[in-house]
């Protein structure tokens, strides 16, 4: 719905007409100058506003990079993505600055959270899209909104109150804060948005595939996994990447539950998350340190710029396939 | 139709009727697992909060000598961060989407703003609050305050606005832009008295999500604006509002809860104040989801 052919007609005038009475009006009506002018600035400040996403996506690459790099420079790239050692307030000796268990408890954290929300969002998606009598869907799909509106230091605190202490309990460990804990705080928070994309992309497969699979013979449930599903799997891996996206960059509610030591990961372990890493020591770090949280910065920005691309591109298929 | 496909079962063969009653099984299971875990997160919320939840502690300041708990100052940052944020990005998103969607006719520059939008609204908070944090609390030199925090928020919560006004710009029929224009009006004066007015209920909506991730956000605030518990000194009338958004930090209602659970082990007051944010995001929903409707219906 742009409007290229509105443009034409201001630009040329909408006829020579008006492009003459507007010739002829001229010497009379002084304002019509002014009008113009009023066209102009008007313009001219919507471009500015058009462009200031853009200002912001250029301000915040820009100044990751440079406030990223130093740290990266002065530990050198490979002892800082793959060192395991991650001690930047060691006093007495030669602080380390490796950032390995941070990444890889971000992998295994994001990868746990999908495995775990992702078939559970699946199987309540094909439910409130196939199965589910109308009024009940619309009810729960009300409830799984809300889900999505609770801010992550509620699910945080839930979590450092049920689950840690229950982690706890459960294994005989002498505390519960673990990649476990975030890792099932993940998955419920990501759920939401795992539900809602694969619904609508369940919603838009054609009715007729459906109806063809059942006049072969095919049960209903088969019909949905295996004809249903198959057909609108791009939007439904696009609900994935939509999850890890998010389980990636989630920190305040991770950070109330995950213990915040930069072990290698494990999943009773207490550990460490390039996010948490970021909210948990930005307060109190200086010099060298802080500068290294920026570079953490920078370190998750590329994964999030990368997840994006990949997110882009299978929406964009998304939308052919709806073509 | 269910009971025609019990009937259709029965001819199956036993591989079939299995797969058929397992994946059926799954399906109503992960329903009920996830429904469960609502209530149970609702439930819990609500009843270790309420207890603690009293007019006195929404409407005071904190004092240890009274031995008083109380989040007025939280109330009264957040509403500040939501009130200064939307005044920022308000005409900052409407103006971008009517920009894009009846002003420009390069497509390279379309797509470039597209990509950006699309690209801050898949950017985790943490990274806005980095990026907060250097640009505006030291860069602009507006230390941490309010204000640094609501620029902060404004880069998170412009994706939002540019999008839902989009949308109900895309809704106004073309007929009444050509109207507008064959009238003789500028294309200026055809926004201003044609567009705008039909898309006012896109733009509400856009307003409401904004402020539940205002109010939901907590990392950049953290940051950028502030932990302080206690009440600023808030004056009367606008300019003192202003003067206040550069002169005071302190924590939102998010950024309390945090404190009350990490820093203080108060957990009677963080459940409250999950209360607090329970019910906010509640009304938020209902709230978006009128105007949705409404939306929907032109």
């Amino acid at each position: 719905m742009k409007l290229p052919p509105n443009t034409a007609t201001t630009k040329n005038g909408a006829c020579p007409v008006e492009e003459e009475n507007s010739r002829a009006a001229k010497p009379i009506d002084g304002s019509r100058g002014l009008k113009d002018l009023m066209e102009h600035i008007m313009k001219a400040l919507f471009l500015f506003c058009g462009l200031v996403a853009v200002g912001f996506v250029l301000v915040i690459s820009v100044y990751l990079i440079i406030s990223g790099l130093p740290a990266i420079r002065e530990v050198g790239l490979i002892p800082f993505l793959f060192g395991t050692d991650w001690d930047p307030a060691n006093k007495s000796g030669s602080p380390a600055y490796g950032i390995l268990p941070m990444i890889l408890t971000s992998i295994y954290g994001t990868a746990g959270a999908i495995v775990i929300g992702v078939p559970v969002g699946f199987l309540m998606a094909v439910f409130l899209s196939k199965v589910a009598d109308r009024r009940l869907a619309a009810v729960i799909r009300e409830v799984v909104d809300l889900l999505a509106g609770i801010p992550s230091v509620v699910y945080g605190l839930v979590g450092m109150m049920v689950l840690v202490p229950g982690i706890r309990v459960l294994f005989g460990l002498p505390a519960g804060d673990s990649l476990l804990a975030a890792v099932i705080v993940l998955a419920v928070m990501i759920l939401p948005s795992i539900i809602s994309v694969s619904e609508t992309a369940l919603d838009a497969v054609p009715r007729e595939y459906e109806e063809a699979s059942l006049a072969l013979g095919a049960t209903e449930l088969e019909t949905y996994f295996r004809v249903s599903a198959p057909a609108a799997k791009s939007g439904i891996a696009a609900a994935v990447v939509l999850g890890v996206g998010r389980a990636i960059g989630e920190a305040m509610a991770i950070l109330m539950v995950a213990g915040n030591v930069a072990n290698m990961p494990g999943l009773l372990k207490s550990v460490k998350f390039l996010t948490t890493a970021i909210a948990g020591e930005m307060s109190y770090a200086g010099g060298l340190h802080r500068q290294a949280l920026f570079s953490i910065g920078l370190v998750l920005f590329l994964f999030i710029m990368l997840i994006n691309a990949v997110l882009n591109l299978f929406l964009k298929k998304n939308g052919k396939e709806g073509n | 139709m269910n009971r025609e496909s019990a009937s259709l079962t029965q001819g199956l063969s036993a591989r079939r009727r299995a797969y058929d009653i397992g994946m059926r099984a799954l399906l109503y299971a992960s329903a009920i697992i996830i429904c469960a875990l609502l209530l149970f997160l609702i439930g819990y919320i609500l009843v270790r909060g309420i207890p603690h939840l009293s007019w006195e502690f929404l409407s005071s300041e904190e004092s240890v000598i009274k031995n008083i708990e109380g989040i007025l100052p939280a109330l009264i940052n957040t509403l500040y961060v939501v009130i200064a944020t939307l005044i920022i990005v308000l005409p900052l998103g409407v103006g971008s989407a009517i920009y894009l969607t009846e002003y420009a006719t390069n497509k390279k520059l379309v797509a470039a703003i597209e990509f950006a939008t699309e690209t801050l609204a898949g950017m985790p908070s943490i990274i806005f609050a980095l990026v907060g944090v250097i640009v505006f609390c030291e860069f602009a030199g507006l230390g941490t305050s309010l204000l640094a925090g609501a620029f902060s928020l404004v880069m998170m919560t412009l994706p939002t606005i540019i999008r839902t006004t989009q949308e109900s710009l895309k809704t106004v029929p073309q007929s009444y832009r050509e109207g507008s224009l064959a009238l003789g009006a500028g294309k200026w004066h055809m926004v201003r008295t044609v567009v705008l007015p039909s898309s006012v209920d896109g733009i509400v909506t856009g307003c409401i999500l904004a402020v539940g991730r205002i109010v939901g956000e907590s990392a950049v605030l953290m940051f950028t604006a502030g932990m302080g518990m206690r009440l600023a000194k808030y004056g009367h009338g606008l300019g003192e509002f202003f003067k206040n958004l550069f002169d005071s930090s302190g924590a939102t209602l998010t950024v309390a809860l945090y404190n009350y659970a990490k820093e203080r082990a108060d957990f009677e007051s963080a459940f409250a104040v999950a209360v607090v944010l329970l019910v906010i995001a509640f009304i938020i929903n209902i709230a978006a989801k009128l105007a949705g409707r409404k939306l929907k219906k032109h």
